[in-house]
């Protein structure tokens, strides 16, 4: 099965008009030691209909799509309604590239404007990049863009923040020289008093989480005041969802944000692509990364929208750019923003209240288990540590075979909480499926 | 009826709605009983308020705002825009494959790391190389992760000195980019008389300081390097490492590899060489492939199989770290492997070789027109310039692009590669047909024409999409980039 439309006859007269006798005359300039012999060790080519059941074959060896699944830990099973699918469907914005020619991309361009708004009014940033590649490597882009303005070289990143968040600052900081140092955390979040003492004149930001990797709502107000008397950027990486119920980050201080935008209409995926969210305080607005979509007019006096702010970017500034990302992840931005379209004003609180009103049933439900209690009295969102009697590890293996994904057993990447299990709720978990944990749990301790 | 759509909050009217929840089910407080009431937000986000057709509507007309592969001809050089098998994104919807949490237990998602695994098998054997990693998220990824790599593995050795990366003018402009962003100086390499690396400028500054060579093959003028070998030999020589930047790799796919040509780190971009699609930015995907010695850096984790299951190794001795949460854009890989499956290693070959013939065919068909600044068969692109229509009309590249529009054509490549004026970059792909290729090249020649005949027409084009040409300076001056209550 290929897609190639030339005929044999039709090859034969573009060689004619090109001159050359066969196909093989194009590739004359590879030296021939270089030429590739014989075949790639590749399976042989199949049909459509041979692809279709070879493809579903493997997605039915994922038995966890049916699954209840309470695993969160930076990946949410919210509901992806119909009409993303539908949008997402449409081949004029899925086989479109990065819109260099406006006057035909404005279907990509208006869109791109209508989600910089919405992340804008979510997080009371002043302007928002059409997508970074997910919130792990905004977070480490937000870190460089905070050093480069306050020419430090320190960054201070809370341990309560996602550890492939850290994991990806530290990989990227390398190639900065930056520092990057943990804040240690206590009850659940970040240690104030530890933060103030390792906040030294050479911090150039400090990274939190909010709600945090554990769920938990941070002492942003505290953490803000250290923050700003040192004169470091505070950057905070949120879950968008949460910011149905909770303030905008704007309003404690935070200059940058940064998000993992999955929630916002886009499936788990086993983890990607997710979307990269990217919003910032007018005062780095030049230093951000990535694509910026403007406002204009056309030649007729039209609104119209384009790329702009351009000269911040690696095809025009080379290696004096801000970042080096060229394709990002438009198609999850288009996602978030038919999907936030559909929820509205009213949705997305609505939403976040129910995510917030399950996880407390369940929260309370489970440290009235025999053996079971919760992590920390730290209020949370809508994920939350529970302290095990048996080796979480052990619970997500056996309730597997109930069919329920049970958590996220934190010991994989918090030695100090080897007995702790991270618990997510959404809006889809029924009270059943609750009952059925709580059940598990219980049959377990 | 393709007109101008007014913005989704422009639509929205108090109370209107389109979502529904699932039942509750379970006793909802006042948040301030979950919540500290001074975290909570009192100022609702301005979000639309519109109902389920409103979307459908809005965003259906959108779309009808722009061009896609679907659409038509889009020949815009180094983007690889081929045909999308529908298949594919049908593959990809299914939900075994989008309903699947990145943390779920490995005996869970076989089919999913069984699928990484063999894609990171057949891109190995397609590059020539030994070992995958398919994190990266997109092409400049890859090339960071790339040059992470090879920072590694100079400090592994203690030689640490070597704090540049060489770039040829004639690269990509993420190339310098993403040497800087890993910590590297960049230096620039001039082009020879024929297109390729000047291999005498190319002796003189690779010493020891030079960590590696970033380069295009075929690069970006669409031309192989004829010398690759004796750079190879240069860089390696004198301790450096040589990086494949793979935009161009649907130039080679079975007919030349770059691990036989003495690369030592790779990356490929799957929304390219491998049709997933483009997305209108994105996503995109960026393997990286390299060669044995460098296996011990690649980021973490990598998929693995013991002969009964698959896993996710998270034990790479001297790795780079982590470049992306989870495993990469596990959707767009699905799409990836989709299609390498329907083609085979035949139909990957056959499907290069008629990308190198449909660009050539272009190429001598527009020759009267448009001037060819290095005179060689081409790979699956090719550079003009519209010299003589410049310095003789006033027309420029600007122009004609727009022009095209009119013709229903998105324009290639603009401006770029940098080393030639007033550059038009066309690939093709293999997925058109003689028919489309005619018809681009008889549009070129008619605007050729027009250029003479009315240049008032071309710097005003385009005329006939729904808007005109856009004031981008005009944009970046005063930037408005949000929407506002009220504007």
């Amino acid at each position: 099965m290929n897609y190639l439309p030339n005929t044999p006859k039709d090859r034969e007269e573009m060689l004619k008009t090109i001159g050359v006798k066969s196909i093989e005359e194009l590739f004359s300039d590879i030296p021939p030691a270089l030429r590739f012999k014989g075949d790639m060790k590749l399976p042989a080519a199949l049909s459509e209909s041979e692809v279709a059941k070879l493809m579903r074959e493997l997605a039915a060896k994922n038995t966890a799509q049916d699954f209840a699944t309470f695993i969160g830990a930076g990946a949410y099973d919210h509901y992806v309604p119909a009409v993303v699918r539908h949008v997402l469907g449409r081949s004029e914005f899925y086989t479109a590239y990065t819109p260099y020619q406006p006057e035909v991309s404005q279907a990509v361009l208006q869109s791109i404007f209508e989600y910089q708004t919405m992340i804008c009014e979510l997080t009371g940033m002043d302007a928002a990049n059409a997508s970074m590649y997910d919130g792990a490597s905004a977070a480490a882009e937000s870190v460089t863009i905070a050093s480069g303005l306050t020419r430090r070289k320190t960054a201070l990143v809370s341990r309560s923040v996602h550890p492939e968040t850290r994991g990806v600052t530290e990989t990227y900081a390398k190639g900065h020289d930056i520092t990057v140092k943990e804040v240690p955390f206590e009850n659940g979040v970040t240690s104030v008093k530890e933060l103030e003492k390792m906040l030294s004149g050479d911090v150039a930001c400090v990274v939190i989480q909010q709600p945090n990797f554990f769920g938990n709502i941070e002492p942003v107000d505290e953490i803000s005041s250290k923050v700003q008397a040192a004169g470091a950027t505070l950057i905070v990486q949120v879950n968008p969802m949460s910011l149905g119920v909770l303030r905008p980050p704007a309003e404690y201080g935070a200059e940058i944000v940064v998000g993992e935008g999955q929630v916002f209409g886009n499936p788990m995926a086993f983890g990607g692509p997710f979307l990269g969210i990217l919003a910032v305080k007018n005062k780095y607005l030049r230093r951000m990364p990535g694509r910026l979509v403007g406002e204009t007019t056309d030649n007729r006096g039209q609104r119209g929208f384009v790329l702009t702010l351009q000269t911040r970017e690696q095809h025009i500034r080379r290696e004096r750019a801000t970042s080096n990302i060229c394709s990002n992840e438009a198609l999850n931005a288009l996602a978030a923003t038919v999907y936030l379209s559909w929820l509205g004003k009213e949705g997305i609180k609505e939403l976040a209240e129910h995510c917030v009103a399950k996880a407390h049933y369940l929260a309370d439900a489970i440290s009235g288990l025999k053996g079971y209690e919760l992590a920390w009295k730290t209020p949370f969102f809508n994920e939350f540590a529970v302290k095990c009697p048996v080796d979480p590890e052990k619970i997500v293996k056996s309730l597997v075979e109930k069919k329920i994904l049970a958590g996220y057993p934190l010991g994989r990447t918090y030695p100090e909480l080897k007995d702790h299990l991270l618990i997510a709720v959404t809006e889809k978990r029924t009270k059943k499926e609750m009952d059925d944990l709580l059940a598990g749990l219980e049959g377990l301790a | 009826m393709r007109r101008l759509e007014p913005l989704i909050f422009e639509i929205s009217k108090p109370g209107r709605k389109a979502y529904s929840l699932p039942a509750l089910e379970v006793e909802k407080k006042p948040m301030s009983e979950y919540l500290p009431a001074g975290e909570l937000r009192t100022t609702p986000a301005e979000l639309p308020e519109v109902s389920e057709v409103d979307v459908v509507r809005h965003f259906t007309r959108l779309s009808q705002l722009n061009h896609g592969v679907d659409i038509g001809f889009y020949p815009l050089g180094s983007c690889t825009m081929k045909y999308n098998p529908k298949i594919n994104e049908e593959a990809a919807n299914l939900p075994g494959f989008t309903d699947i949490h990145p943390y779920a237990p490995e005996e869970t998602v076989q089919g999913a790391l069984q699928l990484m695994y063999e894609l990171q098998e057949y891109l190995a054997e397609i590059a020539g190389m030994d070992k995958v990693s398919l994190q990266p998220a997109a092409g400049a990824h890859g090339e960071l992760t790339g040059i992470h790599i090879i920072r590694a593995y100079h400090k592994s050795r203690n030689d640490a000195a070597r704090a540049k990366i060489l770039i040829p003018d004639s690269a990509h402009g993420t190339n310098p980019a993403s040497g800087v962003l890993a910590g590297f100086q960049t230096v620039q390499i001039p082009s020879d008389s024929r297109g390729g690396v000047d291999i005498e400028a190319l002796e003189k500054v690779m010493d020891e300081t030079v960590a590696g060579l970033m380069l295009t093959n075929p690069n970006t003028l669409g031309l192989f390097d004829e010398n690759i070998e004796k750079i190879q030999e240069i860089v390696h020589k004198k301790g450096g490492l040589l990086y494949y930047d793979g935009a161009n790799a649907n130039a080679i796919m079975g007919i030349a590899r770059p691990g036989d040509m003495g690369f030592d780190v790779l990356h490929f971009n799957l929304h390219k060489t491998f049709s997933t699609p483009h997305g209108g930015g994105g996503p995109g995907s960026g393997p990286v492939a390299v060669k044995k010695e460098l296996a011990q850096f690649l980021p973490v984790p990598v998929v693995e199989f013991d002969g009964q299951k698959y896993y996710l190794n998270y034990d790479v001795p001297n790795t780079v770290g982590r470049m992306k949460s989870f495993y990469g854009n596990f959707l767009v890989m699905v799409k990836a492997y989709a299609y390498i499956r329907s083609l085979g290693p035949d139909g990957l070959r056959e499907a290069s070789q008629d990308a190198v013939l449909n660009a050539n065919y272009i190429l001598r068909r527009i020759l009267e027109y448009y001037d060819l600044p290095y005179d060689r068969h081409c790979k699956h692109e090719f550079v003009v310039s519209p010299q003589r229509i410049k310095k003789e009309t006033g027309c420029h590249t600007m122009d004609i692009s727009k022009r095209l529009l009119d013709y229903g054509v998105h324009p290639p490549t603009n401006y770029f590669p940098l080393i030639v004026d007033e550059a038009i970059m066309v690939e093709p792909t293999e997925t058109e047909s003689k028919e489309t290729l005619d018809y681009f090249a008889d549009a070129l020649i008619a605007i050729a024409k027009e250029a003479y005949s009315n240049p008032e027409m071309l710097h005003k084009a385009p005329h006939t999409t729904v808007v005109g040409r856009l004031d981008e300076a005009g944009a970046a001056k005063n930037p408005r980039i949000r929407w506002q209550k009220g504007m």
